[in-house]
């Protein structure tokens, strides 16, 4: 065990855990922020998607230890769940059972600031390694077309 | 809207039962009767439990329980949606709260077979129709009016002459005291505001900003974490086991022997309880466990399918039979046999299986992803000698079901698990536990056989599928005993154009636990029927819609046939693509496809449209039955192209995503959905679209290449 200094969400917080330890569970179960989800634990879903300093990360294969920087997960995407790209998911339905959803919109945020205007084949690339069980794809790729129109790149 | 999560203590406590407010309930005194509808406090009285639904507040709060699991399939919505039509409020003035699991309470809560709407609108619209028009009479008994003169609207009685308004909240304690009418008019079609519109999902805003409490993210005071190393082999013991290196993970403090019940087994494995989720999960795999496998087949997937097609030479169980199939096969002036085969194949919900148990000697509480909590709470008090109304289910967001949330193992394991550490423990599969545990979805054998007439009508029709029979798997099963769904997917009308027929299955016994996955057998029945179907209409030099037309002649089929042919522009489709059509019937639902593919520049074939047309008859929300659709032909596209689950030597072969491979949003054709408009009995939603997906996408690649697809799944890339 080991005391690591995390930044989550603009805040800091100490957690004495075992270095292994995937990011994801940390923020799950020390921290109580279960909006981040597990859905494989070896980097193939999407589902754990946080941004380290901006940047669409599998939360679930990152050692907790190696979580150096700027961490924000769905809790901090905005003040009020009201991201262009949430304003955009809510617009358009497009969750079925939602436990994907946290994974795609973290992945399509951290698109946008990227490249504020994506093309399909920029959506293509950028999403397709977040899987919706659920088949919610088509919508997706509306609302980040939706979002983009918002000024989803803030 | 607020939404909570309680439980059934709770929800009286909550609804105050005995104070002064209007709470209506419904119970359905025998099946096939209309349901009663009571004021609780007089079925508390009377001593009946029931279907509690609608409460409203003297302070003007207005809470309508949900009966129903949400899994991503809307029920969240639909449910409310079709009480607030008929009560006259808006979505945004209720509260709604998921009913905790009660077996007499609430009726069957199990959800599955697309059963939301199609199993309680009448109850659920009657019920609402009766609040409001109790709150209308007692807003005329207090202005001394006849009741005919007053109107509601917006949660609020109206006057209709001198336009004097009263709020629900202010006539709820005089609601309260009439006794709800025995007949109430139910609103036309034409009135609806609420109900057949598009409104969108209340459950969004949660699902968006990660506060959607899931099975998984549920945490109670003092909880442990529970991870299971179970037999890979299903039948197979623990013959022993080391636990020495896992009790040295840190924050472990439990490891023992656990078993779960599967239908007429006890899976066993071997629990790591720890503080932490991931302490749980080092530990389990720190153990050394021996296995004991003796005594059962280890079948691999070769195996299983070789059983399935040599068992294809015996009469097999009739389902159902007309005419004289043989004679007239015989004589048919054209005749045609194939086989097809569907594979094994997991469900896979993104959320993996997990369960909160407390089990506190006399009393049991569970909290998790659960399609199925009133049959958890008979199950759980059965097996451990509970009373049912001591043993509480509360039902969470569930992070897909699919059939898999309807089985009552996981709930079992994390009881004994809870029993034998006498604490709280959430036990959490990981996805190889999820992938390779199963039930899963039978892999299936269909041998088809057809005549023709002369002018190319169908004369003699079979079918035999060889596959495991989900019900042979209970304690004490009849395995003689025939598959009642071995027509389920087939449209109906075909049972009365086709004059000789048969349908018969032929059961094969494996260790390997089988369970319902969207659609059921409509799933794997449907791409053998509909490309079956497909290869007739060509022999028989037929156009493949108007073939199944021609056979399929009642008004609502010809009318979904014509809708599917005018929005894919089927008669005027294009030489360059490929165009396939199927058509299947399941839970009351028809559901039309048109599936369109191309070679493209780099020689590829890709997957350019899918159209469907669904025929639900009387729905509640267009939006939810697009969105079921557009999932249901994703998911089918999965279980078509890419994934599988394999056995080898008893074992599942691919445990994670690596290998049991999902769509992604690259390869996801356009789709587009259309809702056939009548007045029919109200059709499943969440499952009818996907059987058809598969056949029209094979009938599809057969139109554009001339190669014909038996066997799935298959590798698009390989055409
Ligand atoms: S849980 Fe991290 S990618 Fe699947
Ligand atoms: S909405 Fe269910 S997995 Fe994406």
């Amino acid at each position: 065990m080991a005391v690591f200094q995390l930044n989550v969400n603009n805040r800091s917080y100490a957690v004495d855990v075992d270095p292994d330890t995937p990011l994801l569970w940390v923020l799950r179960d020390e921290l109580n922020l279960t909006g981040t989800k597990y859905g494989c634990g070896v980097a193939q879903c999407g589902a754990c998607t946080v941004h380290l300093n901006g940047n669409p990360v599998r939360s679930c294969t990152l050692p907790v230890a190696a979580a150096k920087g700027n961490i924000t997960t769905i809790e901090g995407l905005s003040e009020n769940g009201d991201h262009p790209v949430q304003k955009a998911w809510i617009e358009l339905d497009v969750a079925q059972c939602g436990y994907c959803q946290a994974g795609q919109i973290m992945t399509a945020a951290a698109l946008l600031a990227r490249k504020p205007q994506p093309t399909d084949a920029d959506i293509d690339t950028a999403m397709a390694g977040n899987i919706c069980r659920c088949g919610t794809y088509k919508r997706i790729r509306k609302a980040i077309h939706l979002a983009a129109t918002k000024g989803g790149a803030r | 809207m607020k939404t909570t999560t309680v439980t059934r203590r709770e929800f009286i406590r909550l609804t105050g039962l005995g104070s002064a407010a209007l709470a209506l309930g419904y119970y359905l005194p025998a099946a096939g009767r209309p349901a009663h509808i009571l004021k609780v406090e007089a079925a508390e009285n009377l001593g009946i439990e029931l279907n509690a639904f609608i409460f409203i507040e003297s302070s003007g709060k207005i809470t309508i329980m949900n009966h129903r699991s949400e899994m991503g399939q809307g029920a969240f919505q639909v449910v409310p949606q079709m009480i607030a039509e008929e009560l006259e409020v808006s979505l945004d003035e209720i509260n709604i709260i998921f009913a905790p699991g009660s077996q007499t309470k609430y009726g069957s809560q199990v959800t599955g077979g697309s059963s939301t709407v199609r199993g309680a609108w009448r109850h659920l619209m009657r019920m609402g129709a009766t609040a409001r028009e109790m709150l209308i009479e007692a807003a005329a008994r207090k202005w001394k009016v006849n009741a005919d003169e007053c109107y509601a609207e917006n949660a609020t009685v109206i006057h209709r002459a001198t336009g004097r308004k009263a709020t629900y909240g202010e006539l709820a304690t005089d609601a309260a005291k009439l006794e709800p009418p025995k007949n109430v008019k139910l609103k036309n079609r034409s009135e609806y505001k609420i109900v057949g519109k598009p409104l969108p999902r209340q459950d969004t805003p949660l699902k968006v900003n990660g506060t959607a409490v899931f099975g998984l993210d549920k945490k109670l005071p003092g909880m442990l974490y529970a991870a299971v190393e179970r037999n890979p082999r299903f039948l197979g013991k623990v013959k022993s086991y080391d636990d020495s290196a896992a009790r040295t993970v840190p924050g472990v403090k439990h490891v023992f022997k656990v078993q779960m019940d599967v239908f007429s087994h006890k899976r066993e494995g071997v629990a790591v309880v720890a503080d932490t989720l991931w302490a749980a999960l080092e530990g389990k795999k720190a153990l050394r466990i021996e296995w004991d496998d003796n005594g059962f087949e280890h079948y691999g997937t070769d195996q299983l399918f070789s059983l399935m097609h040599n068992s294809l030479g015996q009469p097999g169980l009739t389902q159902k039979a007309a005419g004289n199939f043989d004679a007239y096969f015989s004589k048919a002036s054209r005749k045609l046999e194939a086989v097809y085969e569907t594979p094994y194949q997991a469900h896979a919900c993104l959320e993996p299986l997990n369960c909160i148990a407390h089990f506190k000697g006399n009393s049991c509480e569970i909290w998790g992803p659960i399609q199925a909590p009133d049959w958890i709470q008979s199950d759980i008090a059965m097996k451990f000698g509970l009373k049912p109304e001591n043993v509480t289910v509360n039902m969470t967001f569930l992070g897909g079901g699919f059939g898999r949330k309807a089985f009552t193992d996981y709930t079992y394991e994390a009881v004994a698990i809870s029993k034998e550490i006498n604490a709280p423990v959430q036990v959490v599969w990981t996805r190889e536990d999820d992938l390779t545990q199963g039930p899963f979805r039978p892999g299936a054998v269909y041998e088809c056989k057809a005549g023709l007439t002369q002018q190319g009508r169908i004369s003699a029709f079979q079918v035999k599928m060889a596959a495991q029979n989900l019900n042979h798997q209970w304690p004490g099963a009849d395995t003689e005993s025939y598959n009642d769904s071995t027509t389920e997917g087939l449209p109906e009308p075909y049972l009365n154009t086709i004059p000789h027929y048969r349908f018969a299955d032929i059961p094969l016994a494996s260790p390997i636990p089988v369970m319902w996955w969207r659609s059921v057998y409509s799933s794997t029945n449907a791409f053998a029927f509909e490309s079956f179907i497909d290869e007739l209409a060509r022999a028989a030099g037929k156009d493949p819609l108007e073939f199944r037309k021609q056979h399929l002649p009642d008004e609502r089929h010809r009318l979904l046939i014509d809708r599917l042919m005018e929005v894919s522009n089927w008669k005027q489709r294009g030489q360059n693509s490929g165009y396939g059509a199927a058509v299947t019937e399941c839970f009351q639902s028809i559901v039309g496809e048109v599936v369109k593919v191309s070679r493209k520049a780099d020689g590829k074939i890709k997957i350019d449209k899918v159209w469907a047309v669904m025929d639900c008859g009387w729905y509640v929300n267009p939006d939810i039955i697009r969105a079921q659709v557009e999932g249901s032909i994703v998911m089918a596209l999965g279980a078509a192209l890419k994934h599988a689950t394999l056995f080898n030597e008893g074992k599942a072969v691919q445990r994670n995503y690596d290998t049991y491979k999902m769509p992604r949003i690259n390869e996801i054709p356009d789709i587009e959905v259309h809702i056939m408009e009548n007045d029919e009995r109200p059709g499943g939603v969440g499952e009818p679209g996907l059987p058809p997906l598969a056949p029209a996408l094979t009938n599809a690649l057969y139109d554009l290449t001339g190669k014909r697809i038996r066997k799935l799944p298959f590798n698009l890339e390989e055409f």
